[in-house]
């Protein structure tokens, strides 16, 4: 058992890190929920392609380099290390991928993943519908057959960036008749400005309106577009949803990233919260996120081996009081929470290069990382004091608002994927081997 | 890169598991709970014959060790089955001697490399316990106290612990085996590989309270269903089984890090310690209550996993301190 990096495995990391040191934006980009900044962000999805670092784990046919688990691993710890964009093309590369790679044709293959690696076409989930949130199976959009394909009618809703995106993909109803709740399901593509096709943007929680309901009023959809056999939809989608509730959504680099960065501000504020004697605002120090270049908090590959550079100022390790021995304790808790789901993750990536699987193992993760963040993000806002509550529109916010948005977004993660109490039955009924009950 | 135990570890953990499965070892607690150390004492060389005790020690005084990540292997499985005794305590006086070297060395390692002596170990700095456990049962107790290590001629009375299997005295007296600057750096050493040690034991005790109330909570019937097919009931087992997973590889990764004496080992060892025994704790909550009354009883085994999880998160390193470590320098 070991913790090592290859030769070849250092060169990658340093390769990425020199490369993204070299390109990521020194102020953030526009939310990537807002029109202008979903703008911003598809421009940078082009860089990282430009540079063969959109989707680095997938073969080199499509725009990858055909990079091992751990390889993206690597790859995401420098991303997030170093500051860069959020991935406007998530939704595709994690969940559409997989399927495609898994149940798609040669054709469509070629057809759809090069563009989605460039970022030229950015495509949306067509999940939930009003009826059928955790209960997926009870969905009731139909899909009907017709000459050369299908015609598709129905309602979609809580489709992140919706509003902004090009194409999506979902399950449709195409059997009435299937004996089943998730039989006679089809897993179909479709473009957003396709006839028939309306899209309402949703304001969500952080008043960002990028989430939106789509209705779809006999909309054409070619057997070309159709994944997997018709009826087989569920089967499908399930290959995905392990996929999003894995570690391919929210990879472990985003959390040591951030915890790295909290431990900096814990340490520019001298170990308590900010307030109105500090005499000094968070923002104007190098404590603040974004612009800090911060370290991970762990240098790769040596574990806690080395606190991070900026931030270290002349106040840090003074005697923290008694109220901040609980602030202390939870930033100690985001750091080991976050080393635990890095190492948890090495696992997972060692136990697939031996040839395993991952299954039911994935609500593991899902749990997990949801909550770490939630705790990471609050534990951030108690720190700032009264700047925790500045969003990113508020000129004297620290980090340009990164903490107060990334803790909105934070919410949601015990929700979207499949909600924790659907995570908790799943690692009770199929790990622990519970007996189904009612919901 | 392979974080994942080689199959001659898996194999170790499996044989030990099927041995103290078959051992019987809740008797054993007992016995030991009342005073009786006759059957730990057989348990004991027992493992020391399965080369537990010899991991902490090294090769040159009989031992094969220190081997750190097979150490919380076997821990793992002492506390699986609840394993009574100074363990923690016997691997990291291996571990402070094995430093140390010179005549204290050469006398006992070898006794505690083949278990012929058990040894308790006590460090005397500020938030360390000022007791020895199971002072009764060793053949040796060791005590730091600043530059200097003792061996303990006498020990106070006993101070029964709510762990009854948990026997801790104050070490009194004795002999100084060794004083000088290598003593502290022996000790905190020794103190990592105890808190490894201890964490590895929590997170077994976690896993059987796991299994056990797993077990439980599919044959008991309650409004004519399983009560584990209720929701609330699923959701705190998952909650135990998540905690329990993600503190796991911090326990292998800090073996590790003490294995390759890691400057970072010292935040390795309490991440792995605060979480692998905060885990624990949880589960012993979650069994306690899932078992409901049947589990407020001596006399189900189960109490002997419940109360030894609540002193192990304290012993060698508590949440506190070992939250302030991770965030030292």
């Amino acid at each position: 058992m070991d913790l090592d990096f290859t030769a070849a495995e250092d060169a990658f990391r340093s390769e990425a890190r020199d490369w993204l040191a070299a390109r990521v934006p020194s102020v953030p980009l526009p939310s990537l929920e807002t029109a202008e900044g979903f703008a911003a962000h598809r421009e940078w999805e082009g860089v990282l392609f430009a540079g063969g670092w959109s989707v680095v784990s997938w073969p080199e046919q499509f725009g990858g380099r055909g990079s091992s688990p751990l390889e993206w691993l690597i790859f995401e710890e420098e991303y997030y290390r170093a500051g860069a964009p959020g991935r406007v093309s998530q939704n595709g590369i994690s969940l559409l991928a997989p399927t495609l790679f898994e149940h798609g044709s040669d054709e469509q293959r070629a057809r759809v993943l090069p563009s989605m690696a460039s970022g030229e076409v950015i495509w949306a989930q067509a999940w939930s519908e009003p009826e059928a949130g955790s209960d997926l199976a009870s969905l009731r959009s139909v899909a009907v057959r017709t000459e050369g394909g299908w015609r598709v009618s129905g309602q979609k809703t809580w489709s992140s960036r919706a509003a902004f995106a090009d194409r999506a993909f979902g399950l449709f109803r195409s059997d009435p008749d299937a004996d089943r709740p998730h039989r006679g399901l089809t897993y179909l593509m479709f473009p957003l400005d396709a006839d028939g096709v309306t899209v309402r943007p949703i304001g969500r929680l952080d008043g960002k309106p990028a989430f939106a309901e789509l209705f779809l009023d006999d909309v054409f959809v070619p057997d070309e577009d159709v994944i997997g056999e018709p009826g087989q939809g569920w089967r499908v989608a399930m290959s995905t949803s392990a996929n999003e509730r894995g570690l391919t959504l929210r990879s472990p680099g985003r959390f040591t990233a951030a915890a790295g960065r909290l431990t900096d501000l814990w340490r520019s504020t001298g170990g308590s919260a900010y307030g109105p004697d500090s005499g000094s605002r968070p923002g104007s120090e190098s404590c603040s996120g974004f612009e800090s270049g911060s370290g991970s908090g762990f240098e790769s590959g040596s574990g806690f081996a080395s606190r991070s550079r900026s931030g270290s100022d002349s106040r840090s390790g003074s005697n923290p009081g008694p109220n901040d021995a609980a602030l202390r304790d939870r930033v100690a808790d985001a750091v080991i929470g976050a080393r635990a789901y890095q190492l948890f993750t090495y696992a997972h990536a060692s136990h697939i290069a031996a040839g395993g699987s991952i299954g039911a193992e994935s609500s593991l993760n899902k749990v997990f990382w949801s909550e770490l963040d939630i705790a990471l993000h609050e534990t951030a806002l108690d720190l700032l004091g009264p700047y925790g509550e500045l969003s990113d529109e508020a000129g004297e916010a620290p980090a340009h608002g990164s903490w107060a948005d990334g803790y909105t977004f934070s919410l949601a993660g015990p929700i979207y994927a499949g909600t924790n109490e659907i995570q908790r039955d799943i690692i009770a009924e199929r790990l622990l081997g519970l007996p189904k009950g009612r919901r | 890169m392979r974080f994942l135990l080689s199959d001659e570890q898996r194999e170790f953990a499996r044989t030990l598991d099927g041995m103290l499965r078959s051992a019987g070892t809740p008797g054993v607690v007992r016995s030991w709970a009342s005073g009786d150390h006759g059957p730990g004492r057989a348990l004991w060389a027992r493992l020391a014959e399965a080369g537990v005790f010899a991991l902490a020690v090294p090769e040159e005084h009989e031992g094969v060790g220190p081997l750190p990540l097979e150490l919380a292997v076997a821990f793992g499985e002492l506390g699986r089955h609840a394993v009574p005794g100074p363990l923690a305590e016997t691997a990291a006086a291996g571990a402070l001697l094995g430093r140390l070297g010179g005549d204290a060395a050469h006398v006992w390692l070898p006794q505690l490399a083949s278990g012929k002596a058990v040894a308790s170990l006590c460090v005397l700095w500020p938030g360390g316990s000022p007791y020895a456990l199971d002072a009764d049962a060793a053949d040796a107790v060791f005590v730091v106290d600043g530059d200097t290590v003792r061996l303990a001629d006498a020990h106070g009375p006993m101070q029964p612990s709510a762990d009854p299997a948990r026997r801790p005295a104050r070490p009194l007296g004795g002999v100084v085996l060794a004083q000088g600057p290598a003593v502290p750096a022996a000790a905190a050493y020794a103190a990592d590989v105890a808190a490894l040690v201890t964490a590895a034991q929590a997170l077994g005790v976690g896993r059987a309270l796991l299994e056990r109330t797993v077990q439980y909570v599919r044959q008991r019937t309650q409004f004519g269903v399983a009560v584990g097919s209720f929701q609330a009931v699923k959701h705190r087992l998952a909650d135990t089984l998540i905690a329990l997973e993600f503190a796991q590889p911090l326990v292998h990764a800090a073996a590790l890090a003490l294995t390759a004496d890691d400057p970072a080992a010292g935040r390795e060892v309490a991440a792995a310690k605060v979480s692998a025994c905060e885990a624990a704790y949880a589960a012993a909550r979650t069994a306690l209550q899932l078992h409901g009354a049947v589990g407020y009883t001596e006399e189900l085994d189960l109490s002997l996993w419940i109360r030894k999880a609540r002193p192990l998160r304290t012993a060698w390193g508590t949440p506190a301190a070992c939250r302030a470590r991770v965030l030292a320098d």
